[in-house]
């Protein structure tokens, strides 16, 4: 459990570095998990605006702004460099690593996929070696 | 913790390591999710980072960090009912995610084949006749990582599922308000995430116009009593009660009624199950016809025992767990104890409405040694029972096996 309240505390750091400032009254701020961050006009050093809500039948909705974590990393190894350079604009790394073994035909028909049906801009001389990478990364038999 | 249980607390589930210390750091983690939880697939990989670096959440499985796929460590669900909106699971398929949110500009349109077209706002929409509704949202490939033999798609365990309170408006009031014309034949529903590349399918679901217009099916602003997480749908989700959360658009800013079938990529190629009783094929099987994923089936779940746990030798052991009939609800909960030849039933918990989770408890008194292998299975209420056997198709689609632990009975010392 103590290693558990560790993991909790070091992913805190993280997210309090990414709660610079919040829109509302204390006692609305209390009672929303929302996470907001600045507008340019405070970042600045301006008055910040005025909050941005929605309200009606007695509930307010307010606006959010947050910051999502990119994972920063790159595919490894050997032969990577095609994966690398064709694959992250649209999706981080780690989910492709965790797939299961899968046969090289299987590999083929994912990197085509990507291509035909979600328009991936992947050259033609890249498709072997994404495939190859693949395949030797992930590969059954 | 009630008696009769020793060794494995639930949170040992959690393989813990920290970056750099014994090796245990994943090659392929961000720097901000280095500890790790094993989720137990078969043939692996099966560790996956845990993360808090995403806002509004709290303690994640990370399955991908973008588009995020987030994932519920299972230990939540025996915290009670309702999931807790900061341990509900996300799900995008685009990476173009809007980060900011303003609830005073956000409009909503409704149009195409209707009298009168609307571009409502989030004031217009409170105004509106209010709703709530208990209703699970469940990934249509929860639970694809358990699939034999293994298929490619997001490598959930069975986190990828919550219950939540819903409140909002019924799509039905807003179609009305727009008058939809006669030889209209589905809604199609669109919301603010877009793909990256040009000329990529934009993420929509339909449903028919009659499904549209039952009544049930409703634009949701607050989830278990709060606005929604960002990474939810802020700051309004279709709610498709009984169905799998692909037509659950998040972010929604769009509602067109057709007036012929959907053919979008979304409908039409992707989300397909096979047209055969469980969505199920063989793997060497082709040639069967295919439908869009639909109506969620039964499941139930242990939540307070795992595989990895040791009770004492004829010590009475509780046992508890969430339920759901699918597309209607929860008839019995049922536990078996000798492999499934006879099965008793379990007390459910308060009916929270159809579509919601449903609480079920029972006890059992542990055996003198040995070990014991504990099954569980839902009926729902149109008598449709949790198969023994696991479905599979391609997709990793609609998963729903009995599902079983077995529990290690330590002896007694001298």
């Amino acid at each position: 459990m103590a290693i558990s309240i560790n993991a909790i505390a070091y992913g805190a750091v993280f997210v309090a570095g990414v709660i610079l400032f919040s829109i509302g009254t204390p006692d609305e701020r209390s009672q929303r998990t929302a996470l907001v961050a600045p507008a340019p006009a405070a970042e600045a050093g301006q008055s910040a605006p005025a909050p941005s809500v929605a309200g009606g039948g007695g509930l307010t909705l307010h606006s959010v702004s947050i910051d999502l974590p990119d994972s920063g990393r790159m595919f490894p190894g050997p032969g990577s460099d095609g994966i690398n350079n064709n694959c992250l604009a649209c999706h981080s790394a780690g989910m492709v690593l965790n797939q299961p073994m899968l046969p090289k035909s299987a590999w083929q028909a994912e990197v085509t996929k990507m291509i035909q049906s979600y328009k991936a801009p992947v050259s033609e001389d890249d498709v072997a070696a994404i495939v190859d990478y693949l395949a030797r990364m992930k590969a059954a038999e | 913790m009630q008696g009769g249980y020793i060794g494995r607390p639930l949170t040992r589930r959690l393989l813990l390591g920290q970056a750099g210390v014994g090796g245990l750091a994943l090659a392929t983690a961000p720097a901000w999710a280095q500890a790790t939880i094993d989720l137990a697939l078969p043939g692996g990989p099966d560790t996956r980072p845990i993360t808090t670096a995403f806002p509004e959440k709290a303690v994640m499985i990370l399955q991908r960090s973008r588009p995020p796929l987030l994932e519920t460590p299972f230990e939540v669900f025996d915290k009670g009912v309702f999931t807790p909106n900061n341990e509900f699971f996300v799900r995008w398929h685009w990476a173009v995610i809007p980060t900011k949110v303003d609830v005073a500009a956000y409009k909503v349109a409704v149009r195409g084949h209707v009298n009168q077209a609307l571009s409502l706002s989030m004031a217009d929409l409170l105004a509106m006749p209010r709703v709530e509704l208990a209703a699970v949202n469940q990934c249509s490939g929860n639970s694809r990582g358990l699939f034999q033999p293994r298929v490619s798609g997001g490598q959930w365990a069975n986190g990828a599922m919550g219950n939540a309170q819903w409140t909002g408006v019924r799509l039905r009031d807003v179609l009305d308000r727009a008058g939809v014309k006669g030889g209209a034949v589905a809604v199609r529903f669109n919301g603010l995430d877009e793909p990256v590349v040009d000329g990529a399918p934009d993420f929509m679901k339909s449903l028919d116009v009659d499904h549209a217009r039952d009544g049930e099916v409703m634009l949701a602003y607050q989830m278990n009593g709060e606005q929604l997480p960002l990474l939810n749908g802020f700051p309004l989700r279709l709610i498709v009660p009984g169905w799998y959360s692909t037509y659950w658009v998040k972010m929604l800013n769009d509602i067109e009624v057709l007036d012929a079938p959907d053919e979008n990529y979304w409908m039409k190629t992707a989300y397909r199950i096979p047209d055969t009783p469980h969505a199920s094929v063989k793997p060497s099987e082709s040639g069967f016809r295919t439908v869009p994923i639909n109506r969620m089936v039964p499941r139930s779940f242990f939540t307070n025992v795992t595989d990895e746990m040791t009770v004492k030798s004829g010590a009475v052991v509780p046992l508890r767990g969430i339920a759901f009939g699918g597309d209607c609800g929860v008839s019995q909960v049922e536990l078996s104890v000798d492999g499934g030849l006879n099965w008793q039933k379990t007390a459910l918990g308060r009916d929270e409405g159809t579509y919601s989770f449903r609480l079920w408890s029972t006890q059992i008194t542990a055996p003198e040694s040995g070990a014991r292998t504990l099954q569980v299975r839902c009926t729902n209420t149109n008598g449709e029972v949790q198969p023994a056997e696991p479905n599979w198709n391609s997709g990793g689609f609609m998963r729903n096996p009995i599902e079983s632990v077995r529990l290690a009975v330590a002896e007694p010392h001298g």
